[in-house]
């Protein structure tokens, strides 16, 4: 999916003279059909979880929040990404620079390679690190002489985050940066500026939005991974739990209300996500207005 | 390629290119390759075994044919919403704009509990479906809801730029040739689209045979009805059954890698039919 931020609305593609738009009850009736389904779809689960969440009461609410298991899964979330987004967008901006601005060969061979973990269900994407570094796999027994912890521990679940994530910054950059050319770079350097510099001075400004997007999204990804983080972190209540394993627990506890207050936190997230977005988007129209 | 490749204008090529393959290996290639290694060390008689049963086939079946129908659907009305989206006005456009990608941010666990939510028994949409007989929660008819869901996104982006880019010279020419509006939009507007709709598509099932947070909660998990490849995958690690998950989780990387190849290939063909500016 390249450039997610660059499918912004422009004005153009909707000022339609009348010959060539359907008649207004005809747009009526789309509009009505595609607004009704993405409510059924899309706002209903988003409203669903702050109903529930909030069902019985807001002291309820709180004092989910407010739960040590809780908190520390939290704070377990928050480390991993802390961790796995500042490697992954040095990858991702290490990945664009030397994809955009450089041609050789095997370079649309290392694009398909970077996206593959987005075509890896999460699940194997744990079972690979279990398969490596558990007990039975095959660096299993090397880690245990030196009593190192990797599966079912915090390394395992960074491991396994990074992973997951590790196309998002890159694939936002990409496109972008492609888009972007060579020519400023090259000026540059014949102006005599040298690798860090032109990096920092010349490159960065212009990307500097779709980089901040991308770290959102890695973020919303990371800290709302499920599926690989399961079968990794051993679900060790209070150590290894990560917020939305501590949603899993909290609902097949029959405990309803606590897991959708835990919920809406994540729910929050991906709204600022989505929010942040849309503001960069903004920002990139406004630069394109005012470079054409 | 001119010149030599010790001739690069620009700064940072053996580092960056150097890194990046490095990296990807340490992460994701010398990963992904245990699972070769691992199933490459059962016999060829366990394997075939393990991937072929009747529970893993109807894993399979499960998986594969709820995302396709959930793909499909996502088709439909992902591509009308792209639709509505770049080519009329309504209030709350930029709203609903944003509103789609909602199942791209958020996590899978809680789209997992609150579509369960809505649609088990004594749920909102699922207690009016209750009396017609309809039971969506704890059957593949959830799990594909669960994967329209998911797969909403992948349509709308997918076709949306493609749809704005479109001239409106061509649909001008048809009006004047007398073509009403749907004849118009199923021989000018749609095989334009075409291949954005197609990588959409893939894209969405791609993601549905491989999708584990959201389905889990809303699909029962029963086996051989409701058991879905991934969940069998994750079972069997439960039992300490690690070649039969591996070889299980072998045969589903197949299928994504092919589906991630065709899905390239496709990406490629679109970007060649656009003008670039």
């Amino acid at each position: 999916m390249a450039g997610a931020v660059t499918a912004h609305l422009s004005e153009e593609a909707s000022v339609r003279p009348r010959h060539i738009n359907e008649s207004v009850p005809v747009r009526i009736a789309l509009i009505t059909v595609a607004l009704a389904f993405l409510a059924l779809v899309v706002i209903l689960p988003l409203v669903t979880v702050f109903v529930e969440g909030l069902k019985k009461g807001w002291d309820v609410y709180i004092a989910a929040l407010r739960d040590p298991d809780a908190v520390s899964a939290l704070k377990l979330t928050l480390i991993v990404s802390l961790i796995a987004i500042p490697l992954n967008t040095f990858f991702g901006v290490m990945a664009a620079w030397a994809i955009t601005k450089f041609k050789f060969r095997g370079r649309n061979v290392l694009i398909t390679l970077i996206d593959l973990p987005f075509a890896v269900s999460p699940v194997i994407s744990g079972l690979i690190f279990v398969l490596m570094f558990g007990a039975q796999g095959f660096l299993g027994p090397w880690l245990d002489e030196r009593g190192i912890q990797i599966v079912f521990a915090l390394p395992g679940i960074v491991l396994a985050t990074i992973f997951v994530t590790f196309p998002f910054v890159a694939r936002e950059l990409i496109p972008l940066m492609e888009s972007q050319g060579v020519q400023e770079e090259e000026a540059a350097v014949v102006l005599g500026a040298k690798g860090l510099k032109l990096f920092w001075y010349v490159t960065l400004p212009n990307i500097k939005w779709g980089l901040l997007y991308g770290i959102i999204l890695c973020n919303a990804r990371a800290m709302g991974e499920f599926g690989a983080v399961s079968v990794v972190s051993g679900h060790i209540r209070g150590e290894t739990n990560t917020l939305p394993l501590h949603i899993e627990i909290l609902y097949n506890e029959y405990q309803f209300s606590a897991s959708f207050a835990v919920s809406s936190l994540l729910v929050m997230l991906a709204i600022l996500t989505l929010a942040v977005k849309k503001f960069v988007e903004w920002r990139g129209s406004k630069w394109q207005s005012k470079s054409s | 390629m001119k010149g030599s490749a010790n001739r690069r204008v620009l700064p940072g090529f053996g580092l960056s290119l150097g890194y990046t393959i490095f990296y990807l290996c340490v992460i994701v290639l010398i990963p992904l390759s245990g699972v070769l290694v691992k199933t490459a060390g059962m016999g060829w008689a366990d394997f075939w075994h393990t991937i072929w049963n009747a529970r893993v086939i109807a894993a399979y079946k499960i998986s594969f044919l709820t995302a396709l129908a959930a793909a499909g659907i996502n088709a439909v009305f992902g591509l009308l919403v792209a639709w509505v989206l770049v080519r009329y006005k309504f209030p709350g456009k930029s709203f609903i704009d944003s509103l789609v990608d909602l199942p791209f941010a958020l996590p899978t666990a809680v789209a997992g509990v609150s579509l369960t939510a809505i649609y088990a028994q004594n749920g909102w949409i699922g207690s009016k479906l209750e009396p017609l007989g309809i039971k969506v929660a704890y059957t593949p008819l959830g799990i594909t809801i669960a994967l329209i869901f998911i797969g909403l996104p992948f349509v709308v982006r997918t076709v949306q730029p493609v749809l704005q880019d479109l001239e409106k010279d061509t649909e001008e020419a048809a009006v004047m040739l007398g073509a009403h509006r749907f004849r118009t939009f199923r021989k000018i507007v749609l095989p334009e689209i075409a291949p954005a709709l197609l990588t959409g598509f893939a894209l969405a099932f791609a993601r549905g045979i491989g999708e584990y947070g959201s389905v889990v909660f809303i699909s029962g998990n029963m086996p051989m009805k409701t058991e879905i490849a991934p969940l069998l995958i994750m079972t069997k690690l439960e039992q300490y059954d690690y070649a039969g998950a591996t070889a299980i989780a072998l045969v589903m990387l197949v299928i994504s890698f092919i589906a991630l190849l065709i899905i390239n290939l496709l990406q490629a063909r679109i970007n060649k039919r656009t003008i670039s500016a």
